[in-house]
């Protein structure tokens, strides 16, 4: 089996449009759920969002692109390009032949349905434009990394929901850790904050009108997030042959199903998919120094994850940090484990745990050191990474400092 | 309009639980009626739709929130009460 690296990294989301800028935004614990800025606001009960302010996309694309690019698409090709620059790879040639694309999305181009339909329902329009269809596919973002980048192995796209960054992410891991691939880019995205996006999960009645407070007393639901993070993985030998730098090394990898209910999560599902990420890693609960929570600031999430975290770790559950980032740049939805990996770099390479925001008072229910409010040093080896989706659908990962 | 709001509200709950609208007893809570989060959620937008009303109503907070689901009849008074609030 090959060991598997990151050694790039991208992003676009609410806090920053770079990884340094949102490394910074989880040092000063900064929150970026502001006022949404959307058509149709209001006639929103909802009105907050960890939204991509000042998004320019005739600054990075020409017109004939963004015809193309749902803002999903945008954010990815943003992200992937930061993290290719850094990883320093060249697909041109050979590589590109063992390389490929695994991308996570809930909703793939949700702008493009809610114009369209627009257009043909509200305006009476009976024309669209030739190109919705292949702006709004889920595999569109994966299809344009791989034509930008010479990916000629395998790409497609994942849809789990809320876990569709960490089932992506899980599979290029599997993929490369077999021998089937050398390099592979993947995370994901998701851009539903448009008036559609938003209406369909008022719905639920599970969001909060105010902020996201992850397993504080006080949390009364999640903000919805938008925005991309790609990473580039790669075989270790590779990586250490031509020097480059490794920001964390990925270990292990499982994926359970609840089998049990459509939005409820299970504390056993959560369980078993972070004891099977430990057990694939060969570690040991004592090991893992931090958990990236799932962490969603919902009654149900918070307190099933919690009594997972328990049931697995045992009396370590009171030793590990664990944070949710959620309370800063919003649940990006199929996005969302993309970018919380950032998280688990930041706290494997540079030693910072980005903090729980929001934090009020204490939950029995979640009683865990969830770094409240305030980033904290602290020297951790192996984290885990958490995304419990609707459905009951789960997928964590497990890194290690390198 | 012939039926009462009381009546119209016990018909959405009844069809939410599958049961007659004669098995349906006022004191009777949701768990009673075997009615879940989801089918909470459910009852709540067909009385929103059926009285033109808005509900205030966060899943996360169930004991906080302003609309009583604690019994049917108390389900019946809120919505009373929001379609007061809505001639006013």
């Amino acid at each position: 089996m090959k060991r598997v690296v990151i050694t790039g990294a991208g992003t676009i989301n609410a806090l920053a449009h770079d990884v340094p800028g949102t490394y910074q935004a989880f040092r000063e614990g900064r929150c970026g759920i502001t006022e949404l800025d959307i058509r149709d606001k209001d006639r929103l009960s909802i009105q907050i969002g960890g939204q991509v302010h000042n998004w320019d996309p005739e600054a990075h694309f020409n017109r004939q692109q963004i015809v193309l690019y749902d803002k999903f698409t945008q954010f990815t090709l943003l992200a992937a390009r930061q993290a290719v620059a850094q990883s320093g790879l060249d697909f041109d040639g050979r590589l590109g032949y063992d390389a490929g694309v695994v991308l996570g999305t809930a909703g793939g181009g949700v702008n493009t349905w809610d114009d369209n339909y627009r257009a043909v329902y509200e305006e009476g329009k009976n024309r669209v434009h030739p190109f919705v269809v292949p702006k709004l596919m889920n595999n569109a973002a994966a299809s344009h990394l791989s034509m930008e980048y010479n990916l000629k192995g395998p790409s497609y796209t994942v849809a789990t929901a809320c876990a569709s960054s960490n089932h992506a992410m899980g599979q290029a891991f599997h993929m490369i850790r077999s021998g089937m691939t050398r390099a592979m880019l993947t995370g994901g995205s998701e851009s539903m904050l448009c008036f559609g996006g938003i209406k369909a999960w008022e719905g639920l009645r599970v969001m909060s009108k105010d902020a996201c407070r992850p397993f504080s007393a006080t949390r009364n639901g999640m903000v919805q997030g938008e925005g991309a993070a790609v990473f580039v993985f790669e075989e270790y030998e590779m990586a250490r042959a031509r020097g480059a730098e490794i920001l964390a090394e990925v270990i292990g990898f499982a994926m359970t199903s609840d089998a049990s209910d459509i939005v409820m999560p299970s504390k056993q599902g959560a369980a078993r998919a972070m004891a099977g990420a430990m057990l694939d890693a060969r570690i040991a609960p004592e090991d893992v120094g931090y958990i990236n929570a799932h962490g969603t600031g919902t009654a149900a999430n918070d307190k099933t994850e919690c009594a997972a975290v328990a049931d697995v770790f045992g009396p370590h559950a009171d030793r590990l940090l664990m944070s949710s980032t959620k309370s800063m740049h919003g649940h990006l939805i199929g996005g969302t484990g993309a970018v919380e990996l950032l998280a688990c770099i930041l706290a494997l390479k540079h030693g910072i745990i980005a903090p729980t925001i929001g934090y009020e008072e204490p939950d029995p229910e979640c009683a865990l050191d969830i770094v409240p409010n305030v980033a904290r040093d602290a020297k951790v080896d192996v984290c885990l990474t958490n995304a419990f989706a609707f459905g009951g659908m789960n997928a964590v990962i497990a890194l290690r400092k390198v | 309009m012939t039926n009462s709001v009381q009546d119209r509200v016990v018909a959405i709950i009844a069809e939410q639980a599958v049961l007659d609208v004669s098995d349906v007893r006022l004191e009777m809570s949701l768990d009673d009626l075997g009615i879940d989060s989801l089918g909470l959620v459910e009852s709540i937008f067909a009385i929103e739709e059926a009285f033109d009303i808005s509900v205030p109503f966060n899943a996360n907070e169930p004991g906080k929130n302003q609309f009583d689901i604690s019994s049917v009849v108390a389900i019946v008074r809120a919505v009373e009460g929001l379609l007061a609030q809505k001639v006013a």
